[in-house]
């Protein structure tokens, strides 16, 4: 009984032990003291170096992080949820000034810390809530990838010509298939983007969508590839990030454009070219703006331009001869402004084309469409926050399933 | 020719008795060899001085007041779905269900926050939401004790089947309500209102938790020891028959003993979504059914000797956390580590229940190990 008693009193003393802590130390700040040590830059990832998502991060982090001279500290596998504000409170206790969260699902925790971090800035990914949450430490950032995804549909579209051109379409006219993720506005905006690359210059075409309800999962992904293949698809495309399409696609010999990198290594043969967001010029031009003093914008959206839309390497062995003359010739229509990937001229919606759409760009969680984002004939994705918004569902592309 | 009886090289008895002091010396033996493998090990793929990776991992979980208190609130989260198992495994029920057992509580929780946001004050829905959250949790539990009870179903497959009927449950739950629409999340429940978030205790954030923690591991202490109902259960452990003969209703333990747990689990989901995340995710319970019975076990079902088992476990996982961002390695390095150190605490109680004699030579006394 003695040695309970003791035991219990050991548990009771860790447990005094940080309230005595605090109450004692009042304020002293012990980390980082000397004012000349480096800026600190934290990172908070949903996984580790195994996601081909959270990869795409970490690279680019470290990257910008030693060209602009600051010390970066990485916190991966940190979940969507209260941990993810833990996480956060750690980096500043850590002496980060600028902290960043990759995935969508960390936005809650990282608008928590910013409120009671108030000198520290928090930049966020993929996040909604930014410029309705009037924050002056809490920014949103996303990219324009509806463009580079546009540019491979391009890609997709002239090599749809070709096999049309050879005669060997599995149905009457080219059709293609997608493996989407969720419903959710984001892969919306991205197979619709892609789809109306490809009509652009195969004005025919169709697509098949069908969802796997996870942003990774290889089987569902291979799976669902499999059946659009099945189904007649001559093209296959996907938002959902993992190996499971392009494998599935090397090995029925149908044609692939890739999403988050080349997978050309995997799919040698049917890979021909792929869309991706590269992080660094986000985090470099957040570093330099805490460096330098200057205000984050609330909500920041990367394009082609500032070198945050890429498209990765073309695969010349399968691509459609021309393709590269015909997306440098896009790339600059889009940059100057003579193409817009959302033309209301070029897609229609239960047949008939729209001059007014109100969106749910305020997440207030109301589902409540409240922003007018068609105007000068084109729908304004990523301009009145960074995260897509697009979430029509235009003429020529069938859903399959709409269970996530 | 010299007639012995031939005598096997190794031959292991059954320990009778043995000393509390030699107990932990064998204990603390096996940590200590483990940390030395860890060591070697740690040296010879990463090249990385061994004493600073177990230096960080101290300091990932006890660096600052700040990673104290997570500590301390996992380890709350924890302890009680571990407290919350001990009686059903000490009554040799088998109960893999904790985790689904939690799920039922979350699940119960989000639904009133939910459904009754605007409806009625945020106390009263704390106090809906834990009388759901309990029932839940023992209704999650009761099914398979009932089944157990009533026809002998196997326990182990029934309690482990739940647990993917609750997530599954939270996965529909999740599309339903789920913000904004299509992200296959629900976000931050009630962000506005903050109904049916539990209150902060003295400016501490993880108090709450850390205190229900105490409660009821001290409480699960004193059932278990001096209580009539933990005796019954221990006996329904020992063997049934004797339990029957010596007149318990068995069945009505099983059930009584599984809602008790059930109930716990509830709890620990409650405190999951109103205390601390706010949101509701199919990860949210994170496996600790299952570590809580690797800590369940690991103290014999003593809920005080848990406090350090678990701690063990919590301080591995957050210092397995910290070598990864400070040495750029792998979470799984983490893992690895905690798996060898689990492997000689596991392989530990081998040598605490059973003695190794080695064949005697030259008519000398061979030494126990």
């Amino acid at each position: 009984m003695k040695k309970k008693l003791i035991a219990l009193m050991l548990c009771l003393a860790m447990v005094m032990m940080p309230l005595l802590a605090s109450c004692g130390g009042g304020g002293s700040d012990d980390g980082g003291s000397s004012e000349e040590a480096k800026m600190k830059v934290g990172l908070i990832t949903l996984h580790d170096e195994n996601s081909t998502y959270d990869l795409n991060f970490i690279n680019a982090f470290q990257e910008s992080c030693d060209k602009m001279g600051v010390e970066a500290v990485i916190k991966k596998n940190i979940p969507e949820g209260q941990e993810c504000y833990d996480a956060a409170g750690e980096l500043v206790d850590e002496g980060c000034t600028l902290i960043f969260a990759d995935s969508f699902g960390h936005e809650a925790y990282m608008i928590q810390a910013a409120k009671e971090f108030p000198d520290v800035q928090f930049c966020h990914a993929t996040g909604t809530k930014a410029h309705t949450e009037g924050l002056d430490n809490y920014h949103n950032a996303f990219a324009a990838i509806y463009e580079g995804r546009y540019l491979a549909g391009v890609a997709a579209g002239m090599k749809l010509n070709e096999i049309k051109e050879a005669g060997n379409l599995k149905g009457a006219t080219p059709k293609m298939g997608y493996v989407g993720a969720f419903t959710y506005a984001e892969v919306v905006s991205g197979y619709t983007s892609f789809y109306l690359g490809a009509k652009s210059v195969c004005p025919d075409v169709t697509m098949d969508v069908t969802f796997t309800g996870s942003w990774y999962d290889e089987t569902a992904e291979k799976e669902g590839a499999n059946k659009l293949i099945q189904g007649g698809a001559d093209l296959i495309s996907q938002h959902a990030d993992s190996m499971g399409a392009p494998t599935a696609c090397e090995e029925a010999g149908i044609p692939d454009v890739s999403y988050n990198g080349s997978t050309k290594s995997a799919a040698p043969n049917t890979y021909i070219i792929s869309s991706r967001i590269n992080w660094s010029p986000y985090y470099e031009y957040c570093i330099d703006a805490v460096q330098n003093g200057k205000a984050i914008d609330t909500d920041w959206t990367g394009t082609i331009e500032t070198g945050s839309v890429e498209l990765t390497e073309l695969n010349e062995d399968v691509a459609a001869e021309g393709t590269q003359a015909k997306l440098d010739e896009v790339k600059a229509g889009l940059a100057d402004g003579s193409i817009h990937v959302f033309d209301t001229a070029n897609f229609t919606v239960d047949g008939a084309a729209l001059d007014s759409y109100k969106a749910d760009v305020d997440d207030m969680g109301d589902y409540e469409p409240e922003t007018e984002v068609i105007s000068d004939g084109y729908f304004h994705e990523s301009e009145y926050r960074s995260a897509p918004y697009f979430d029509l569902q235009i003429d020529g592309i069938n859903l399959l399933d709409t269970a996530f | 020719m010299d007639k012995t009886k031939k005598e096997p090289l190794i031959h292991i008895t059954k320990r009778k008795m043995i000393s509390k002091k030699r107990e932990w010396a064998i204990r603390l033996g096996s940590i200590l060899i483990a940390l030395v493998v860890c060591a070697i090990i740690t040296t010879l793929t990463t090249h990385l001085n061994p004493i600073s990776v177990y230096a960080s991992m101290i300091d990932g979980s006890f660096g600052s007041e700040r990673k104290i208190w997570a500590l301390l609130k996992e380890l709350s989260i924890l302890l009680m779905v571990s407290v919350a198992l001990a009686p059903a495994f000490k009554m040799k029920f088998w109960n893999l269900g904790g985790g689904g057992q939690v799920m039922a509580g979350v699940l119960a929780t989000t639904s009133c926050m939910i459904l009754l946001e605007n409806k009625m004050p945020s106390g009263a829905i704390i106090l809906v939401s834990l009388i759901a959250a309990l029932a839940a949790g023992a209704l999650w539990a009761f099914i398979p004790a009932f089944c157990k009870a009533k026809w002998n179903t196997n326990e182990t497959l029934f309690t482990l089947m739940m647990n993917y009927v609750a997530t599954q449950l939270v996965a529909y739950f999740i599309i339903k309500w789920e913000s904004p629409r299509g992200s296959g999340k629900i976000g931050i429940i009630n962000p506005n209102t903050e109904a049916g978030w539990l209150p902060v205790v003295a400016g501490k954030q993880y108090l709450l938790p850390v205190l229900v923690a105490i409660v009821i591991t001290i409480f699960m202490y004193i059932y278990l020891k001096y209580s009539k109902q933990g005796y019954e259960l221990s006996v329904v452990g020992e063997s049934q028959n004797t339990a029957r003969y010596v007149g318990i209703n068995v069945g009505k333990v099983i059930i009584r003993t599984l809602i008790l747990c059930g109930l716990i689990c509830g709890l620990t989901g409650w405190l999951l979504v109103a205390g601390t995340d706010h949101t509701m995710t199919t990860t949210i319970e994170a496996g600790r059914g299952f570590l809580g019975v690797m800590v369940a076990w690991l103290a014999h079902f003593n809920p005080i000797g848990m406090v350090l088992s678990g701690l063990l476990m919590v301080f591995m996982s957050r210092g397995g956390g910290e070598i990864s961002t400070a040495f750029g390695l792998n979470k799984s390095f983490g893992d690895i580590l905690t798996g060898i150190i689990l492997f000689f605490v596991i392989g530990s109680e081998f040598f605490i229940n059973y003695q190794i004699h080695f064949r005697k030579s030259h008519g000398k006394e061979a030494a126990d190990v």
